[in-house]
């Protein structure tokens, strides 16, 4: 269609909305947000009679790429360091897509536009594109790739690891809560318009350096959908701006969907961009660099920073204290660090770090070495099986297992960050002030004395170990499936042998006790707790624990 | 003069051969997913990539939902509707709906659209057509949009995000879409016949929509169906009892049986897409609503559920119905009688309920 006949096209099915005069709207889902009726305009006019031909020939060529990869053998070429995240990951992504398409009605129903309601609908649909277009590559890779172990029960896995749960908030928080905190702040305001890029643009650059053009080709055909997805969310915020008493609530969600999605996103694509790369030009971009273009410049300053005209309060300190996180105090390398830490309890394998990444890391990151390279040197080591426990049960690591924060559910790993509180009658630890102003503060019926009844709350077994304390490591692994084949050899492995011999097994495991930090802290006394913590805060980096 | 070429920058390709079978070790021919029982021996790509991926506590969700609404509710409540079921799981959606089916569906069908009205264009079709024909056209086929839009956008777009699994989920999004599309489709098509027939009242459907007696039960059915809150009661009420009774008696109950007669081949074949959808949907819903009613714990308590729904819903619907018979004289070469048209829809809607294994209300029955 010409843009002259689109144009014409969608005034024209603005024509099909009218106002109910039999029955009073329901309202489905609660939000403390107030809008009044607006003419705000759809600026990219999406009609579904182009949209859907359109989609179709992404499609074929996503379809005929995935022909070529296979025709071409792709897989000889590809890192495995690189697939074996990609375990993790596409268990993670088709989540998140999914939820966005449940989202769609929360702000629908919220939401007194047409206009705006056409473009919700438009998205609802990409995103079961992109959940179910995601799904069928990851089925690809384990019909392709020479280790399927992992993405064979990449759903169950997701849904009960170590590293589930803070994948899955950047889903459940899309779906559950107050429906623009939601669907619209959480959502598009941030995850879609910040986020995505690292996620469905930095990290496709990344996989085809690891020799994969499948991930760039099919996530480069999701993220040409995410303009539209962006363009819908920006149309709700002016809308909720041009209400004086949504600016309060505004501010808060802006405060916690920005720091929540820098600690779930930065956590994981950081990690497999700088970790599972084997790309070592000194000159290609690092996840600090790719973050400061993408997020920093792009979306901060040429985003979000230009809302402060509309006399909304930008969270400058926390967009701040997140490149502060990345760039001084490691934030990637120390979640990378905890992740292949706990290689034992997950269903990938996580390559140690060799003398070529070293070299990049102290370029890109300098003084990376002193802190993290003694601890890689010993996960090399002890990632051999002949006689040891994994590396996160041997004091030889000098690495103090972390505490969860309960809010983002990323341990507290910037130890000198932490904050602990009792809070709903527990003790529990936060990796940051943000996130505990979150959980204590944000998530509540009270909101700065204004009643937030509609706002939502955290809820769950929030901590995998709270979940697995006191249990022995190899019923945990047999509990949760993360056993191949022959019922004896681990899917995790610390190294990417595939030859049997060399392979960790239940054998391993078996008679250790998994503990959680948690319950231990809520098991002290208050003075024992005290100093507990402030021996917490004085380790690290990498996990050391404090000097005595 | 020789420009001095730079080293370009890239990743080197690597041999790794990380392909399949390279290596025998466990698991290395462990090729499917293996979290889930396919339906039949091997799972069908539309088992595969969509099972699970909306977690269950119930299936291996072990750390249960981590946000939840005010109230308490979190992720996807069994609670919101109020059938039951021993396994929610078990549905499969007969469409077997994902991205390449999605798409390749809909793409022909809004090119088979855009072809029928340039063949009509270029027939000089719309010019010929009976004059009542096109103002029934104008009023009534066009009023159908609105209420399209209004099942698509109201009662199946919220009821996708309130199913307790994907799959569910899944097909009732892909039924919000096309009920969507289909109402652009037609109003599109009254773009086309504004440009083609001179005098076109390409507004008419509004006021016929907002204010004519005829449809005013109708809609007002229509807007009591964006207002039910149990997403398993909206679908219910749409699928099972409005559009056999309303949707089919009025799509090709009237339009696809009267258009060819008053010299009009394009209307059908638009009106005949929305129908195709319609008819998807319904395998969808007969198969859901059946296994809910063949549940062997819940069963009978659901079939109750249902029946009085039919009890709640088919009164109006009938009368909505009913009021939509003076459409039927409006047109000069009559075809089909209302009551025709109706006993057809009557047929269908007891033939859906018997599959379900419910009762036929009394006030349909003949």
């Amino acid at each position: 269609m010409s843009r002259a006949s689109i144009t014409k096209a969608h005034q024209k099915i603005q024509e099909l909305s009218w106002e109910p005069t039999f029955v009073e709207p329901v309202d489905k889902y609660p939000t403390d947000y107030t809008f009044e009726k607006a003419p705000k305009k759809d600026p990219l006019k999406q009609v579904l009679r182009s949209y859907f031909p359109m989609e179709e020939e992404k499609d074929n060529r996503v379809f005929g790429a995935m022909d070529g990869a296979i025709r071409g053998n792709m897989f000889r070429q590809v890192q495995e360091r690189w697939m074996e995240w990609q375990k993790l990951f596409l268990s993670i992504i088709p989540f998140p897509e999914i939820s966005a398409a449940r989202a769609m009605p929360l702000a629908i129903n919220a939401v007194p536009n047409p206009e705006v309601h056409n473009g919700l609908a438009i998205q609802m649909i990409d995103e079961v594109r992109h959940s179910t277009i995601q799904m069928n590559l990851k089925r690809l890779y384990m019909n392709h790739y020479i280790d399927p172990a992992g993405f064979d029960l990449t759903e169950k896995g997701f849904a009960n690891c170590y590293a589930g749960t803070i994948g899955r908030q950047f889903g459940e928080g899309f779906i559950t809560g107050d429906a623009i905190t939601a669907a619209n702040v959480y959502l598009t305001i941030v995850a879609e318009t910040a986020f995505t890029n690292v996620l469905f643009v930095a990290m496709p650059g990344e996989a085809a350096a690891n020799g994969d053009y499948l991930l760039p080709t099919v996530f480069h055909s999701v993220q040409s959908d995410e303009s539209r997805h962006i363009s819908n969310g920006y149309s709700i915020i002016l809308m909720a701006l041009a209400d004086e008493r949504n600016r309060q609530l505004l501010e808060r969600d802006l405060r916690y969907a920005w720091w929540n999605n820098h600690a779930v996103v930065d956590a994981a694509i950081g990690t497999f961009i700088e970790y599972g790369t084997k790309d070592r030009r000194l000159d290609r971009e690092s996840y600090a660099e790719a973050w400061r273009r993408w997020i920093y410049d792009d979306y901060y300053r040429s985003y979000l920073v230009p809302l402060e005209k509309y006399g909304l309060t930008i969270p400058h300190d926390l967009v701040e204290e997140s490149w502060n996180r990345i760039w001084n105090k490691g934030y990637i390398h120390e979640v990378a660090q905890f992740f292949a830490t706990g290689w034992f309890a997950n269903y990938w394998r996580i390559d140690g770090m060799d003398d070529k990444d070293f070299e990049w890391f102290e370029h890109k990151y300098p003084g990376w070495y002193d802190k993290y390279g003694r601890w890689w040197e010993k996960y090399t080591e002890l990632s051999k099986k002949n006689g040891h426990k994994p590396i996160a049960f041997e004091a030889e690591a000098n690495y103090q297992y972390p505490h969860r924060c309960w809010t983002c559910m990323v341990p507290c790993l910037i130890r000198e960050d932490t904050v602990m509180d009792e809070v709903d009658g527990q003790v529990r630890t936060y990796c940051s002030e943000t996130c505990h102003w979150t959980d204590k503060v944000a998530f509540r019926p009270e909101y700065e004395g204004r009643p937030t009844p509609s706002m939502g709350k955290l809820s769950g077994q929030r901590e995998w170990e709270t979940l697995h304390h006191g249990k022995d490591l190899g019923d945990i692994m047999q509990d949760l499936g993360y056993v191949r084949d022959d019922g004896h050899t681990l899917i995790p492995q610390p190294h990417l042998n595939l030859d049997p011999k060399k392979m960790w097994t239940l054998d391993e495991v078996k008679g250790i006790t998994l503990n959680s930090p948690n319950v231990l802290l809520n098991e002290m006394s208050p003075e024992e707790r005290e100093q507990h913590m402030a021996e917490y805060k004085r380790g690290g980096p990498a996990g050391r624990p404090a000097a005595a | 003069m020789a420009t001095e070429v730079k080293e370009r920058s890239v990743p080197k390709p690597v041999f790794t051969d990380a392909e399949a079978g390279a290596k025998e070790f466990p698991s290395w021919q462990s090729r499917s997913y293996n979290y889930f029982e396919p339906r039949k021996r091997r799972a069908t790509v539309y088992e595969d990539v969509t099972i699970d991926v909306q977690p269950d506590p119930e299936r291996h969700l072990s750390q249960g939902w981590v946000y939840s609404f005010a109230n308490g509710d979190a992720g996807y409540p069994q609670d919101w509707s109020a059938l039951k079921s021993s396994n929610w799981h078990a549905f499969l959606d007969p469409n077997e709906e994902w991205e390449q089916t999605i798409y390749r569906n809909n793409a022909n069908v809004v090119r088979q659209i855009s072809q029928n009205i340039e063949h009509g264009r270029t027939g000089h079709v719309f010019q010929a057509m009976n004059p009542a024909w096109v103002k029934v056209v104008a009023r009534h086929v066009f009023a159908w949009a609105h209420l399209e839009q209004g099942i698509g956008m109201h009662v199946y777009t919220p009821a996708q995000r309130d199913a307790p699994t994907n799959m569910i989920n899944n097909a009732i999004c892909v039924g919000a879409v096309h009920k969507l599309r289909f109402a652009q489709d037609l109003i599109l098509y009254n773009l086309a016949l504004s440009e083609e027939i001179e005098g076109f009242e390409d507004k008419a459907h509004i006021a016929t929509w907002q204010e004519d007696p005829i449809w005013q039960p109708t809609r007002e059915l229509v807007e009591g169906l964006t207002g039910i809150r149990d997403w398993s009661e909206a679908f219910f009420a749409t699928t099972v009892v409005f559009e056999p009774l309303v949707g089919e008696l009025f799509r090709s109950g009237f339009v696809m049986q009267a258009a060819a007669l008053q010299g009009d081949f394009v209307t059908p074949t638009i009106m005949g897409a929305g129908e195709s959808d319609a008819a998807r949907e319904q395998r969808g819903a007969r198969a859901l609503f059946r296994m809910l009613a063949d549940d062997e714990t819940h069963g009978a308590a659901n079939k109750a559920t249902m029946q009085g729904w039919l009890e709640k819903w088919t009164p109006k619907t009938v009368d909505a119905a009913r009021q939509l018979q003076p459409i039927w004289s409006q047109i000069s070469e009559k075809v089909i009688r209302f009551e025709d048209s109706f006993d057809r829809s009557r047929l269908r809607f007891e033939s859906l309920l018997s599959d379900i294994g419910l009762e036929t209300p009394k006030e349909i029955k003949a």
